[in-house]
Formats: structure tokens, C-alpha cells, sequence
């Protein structure tokens, strides 16, 4: 009947937490690596439409964002919808547009892979195309013709 | 005048894991998760303004022609549709080899004209686009099923299977230069 007495009074031993420091930086260096610092402050509104084809992008670093959206802040800005491009309201043409950005953006990689770069549109459901459209013009002028139109995944919703 | 031998101390490790521990809730609460994704697409290239364009003869049923108006509607081959039967449409397009009159002669001369008004919505565009993709890539996943027994995802991207399937449906979706009405 002392079987299930056995241990009684015995204390258990303590856990070996001297592999635990490893498990941490493991998981410190997998979260240094995914983090990206600076995310520019968004400007205007970008809920994306939802699609179910969507494609992932490998390479981050080869694509830059165009915002398009009505402003956050309405009150200054206005309700029109307008251009981000990093942390500053842009413009379609012009020494604050699409060309100069882009081309500014390419300068920043090595040559051979610019016609790689791919310009990721971040528009808001609601924005017309007239605008799209206009940007994508001065894309083509430029000849960067690689484009992705951002969208989340999902069902599509009538 | 030896001196003693001394050991350095250990230097104690415990507090170790709570740095760490910091660090890591310093980075998760940083990090953010978001994906990019959304739908590739390529430009054409702009035209020459100098070089008049080139006239290209297309047979009328090589080409659907999908427009979208400033309401979001639909309209493809002139006649009104709802956007759940463009995927439908457009594969029997694709995929018609010639043996209905005013669809495709075959999977590569098919070609998917895509219009938009100035008003058109991006959610709605998008969506189009979405809805025409999605019937590439049935079709290019039955062909895949039927001549390779696998399924195109499956396939590697750069085997010959893959760029035989991509030769057999090319995505030929043509964005119309814009036009002012």
C-alpha cells in the first residue's frame, strides 16, 4: 500500500534553467532580424481591398511604397485624396513627384538591379483610378514597370 | 615573493535571461508582422511619342474586352456582368481553343483587354484584377493537373513543366492606354 506514499516528503528538483538564456536570444535574434525600424508616419488612410490571388513580395528591400488615400488628419489636409511617398505628402508631376522619387529611390541600389525594383501602389478602396492611372504614367516615362498593387488576402466581398 | 595564484571570480550568468528578456519584449512590442502582398502586374512601356504606334491586326475573338464604368459596372464584350461570373467568362475565353465563335482561337493568342474609367474605384479594379488572375491560374493549375499529373504550385518555378504551362496560358491581360473622355 506505500506505493503511491513513495515520494512523499521528497522534494522535487528544481528545473534546469540554464538552457534558458539560449531559448531567449534565440528568439531575440529571430525578432531582431524580422524587425523593421522605422516605418514612416502614414499621412493619409490606406485600407486596402481584399483579393484572394494575392502574390508575396520576396524581397523587401527591392520595393518602394507610393501611399495614395484620403489624409488622416482632414482638418489640415483636406478630404482629396493624396500621394505619400516616406514621410511627406508628394506630388504626380514635378520636382516633388512620382519621377523624382522613384529615380531618387533606384539611385540608392546598385545598378544591376534596378529594372528589379517594383513600386508597391498602397491605395485606399475608395480612390479613383484617374489618380492611379496618372502615377502609373509617370512610372511607364520612367520605365519602371514593375508594379503591385497592394491588397490583403482573403474572399473577395461584393 | 610568489604571488598566490589567484582565480578570477565567475561572473555570475543569472541575470543574464532577464537582459535578454528585455531586449526580446523591446523588439517584439517593435517589430511589426505585415506582409507585403497585393498583385503584380507589369506596365507596358511608355510609346515613343515620335514613332506612331504600331496597328496591330487582332482577330476580334482573340480579345475579351472587359470595361468598367465610373459606377464600378461591368461590362464585358458589351454585354453587363456581374463580377462573380468574370473568372467563369474569362477561363471559357482562355481556354476555348477555337471551339466557340466569339471566344479565343487558342490559349496563347488569347488576350484579356482591360478598360477603366478615371472614376472607377481602386477596390473595384483591383478586384477585376483579381477575378482575371484567379482564371490564369485555374487554368494554368488544370493544365499542370492534366499533362503533369501535378499541381503548378508544386511545380519549381524555373523546371521546364512550369515554363511549359506559363508558355501555354500567358497572362496576356492588356491595360488600355488611358484616354480622356
Amino acid at each position: 500500500m506505500s506505493k503511491f506514499k513513495k515520494n512523499k516528503g521528497k522534494e522535487l528538483p528544481a528545473i534546469n534553467t540554464s538552457a534558458l538564456p539560449d531559448i531567449v536570444f534565440m528568439l531575440l535574434f529571430f525578432f531582431m532580424v524580422a524587425t523593421k525600424m522605422r516605418d514612416p508616419t502614414v499621412l493619409v488612410k490606406t485600407a486596402v481591398p481584399t483579393v484572394s490571388e494575392v502574390e508575396k513580395i520576396e524581397k523587401k528591400s527591392w520595393v518602394n511604397h507610393i501611399l495614395v488615400g484620403p489624409p488622416i488628419n482632414a482638418a489640415v489636409s483636406g478630404t482629396a485624396p493624396r500621394i505619400q511617398f516616406d514621410d511627406k505628402f508628394g506630388q504626380v508631376e514635378g520636382a516633388n513627384g512620382v519621377q523624382t522619387y522613384i529615380t531618387l529611390k533606384k539611385n540608392e541600389h546598385p545598378e544591376a538591379i534596378r529594372d528589379y525594383l517594383t513600386t508597391a501602389i498602397k491605395a485606399d478602396k475608395s480612390v479613383k483610378m484617374g489618380l492611379i492611372q496618372d502615377i502609373k504614367q509617370e512610372l511607364r516615362k520612367i520605365n519602371s514597370l514593375k508594379l503591385l498593387y497592394s491588397a490583403s488576402e482573403g474572399e473577395v466581398k461584393e | 615573493m610568489a604571488r598566490k595564484s589567484r582565480k578570477t571570480p565567475e561572473i555570475n550568468a543569472g541575470s543574464m535571461a532577464d537582459i535578454a528578456f528585455l531586449l526580446l519584449v523591446f523588439f517584439l512590442v517593435t517589430t511589426t508582422m505585415d506582409q507585403q502582398k497585393g498583385l503584380r502586374v507589369q506596365l507596358p512601356p511608355y510609346p515613343d511619342p515620335t514613332v506612331p504606334p504600331p496597328v496591330v491586326e487582332q482577330n476580334d475573338r482573340n480579345v475579351l474586352e472587359v470595361l468598367v464604368n465610373s459606377g464600378d459596372q461591368l461590362l464585358v464584350e458589351r454585354k453587363p456582368l456581374k463580377i462573380g461570373d468574370l473568372t467563369e467568362i474569362t477561363k471559357k475565353h482562355i481556354q476555348n481553343e477555337g471551339r466557340l465563335p466569339n471566344f479565343a482561337d487558342s490559349s496563347t493568342a488569347a488576350i484579356v483587354s482591360l478598360k477603366n474609367d478615371r472614376g472607377t474605384s481602386v477596390q473595384r479594379y483591383v478586384q477585376i484584377y483579381n477575378e482575371l488572375i484567379r482564371a490564369y491560374n485555374e487554368a494554368r493549375e488544370e493544365y499542370a493537373l492534366k499533362e503533369y499529373g501535378r499541381s503548378y504550385k508544386d511545380l519549381p518555378k524555373d523546371s521546364d513543366d512550369a515554363k511549359a504551362v506559363r508558355k501555354k496560358y500567358p497572362m496576356q491581360i492588356s491595360e488600355a492606354e488611358p484616354v480622356e473622355y
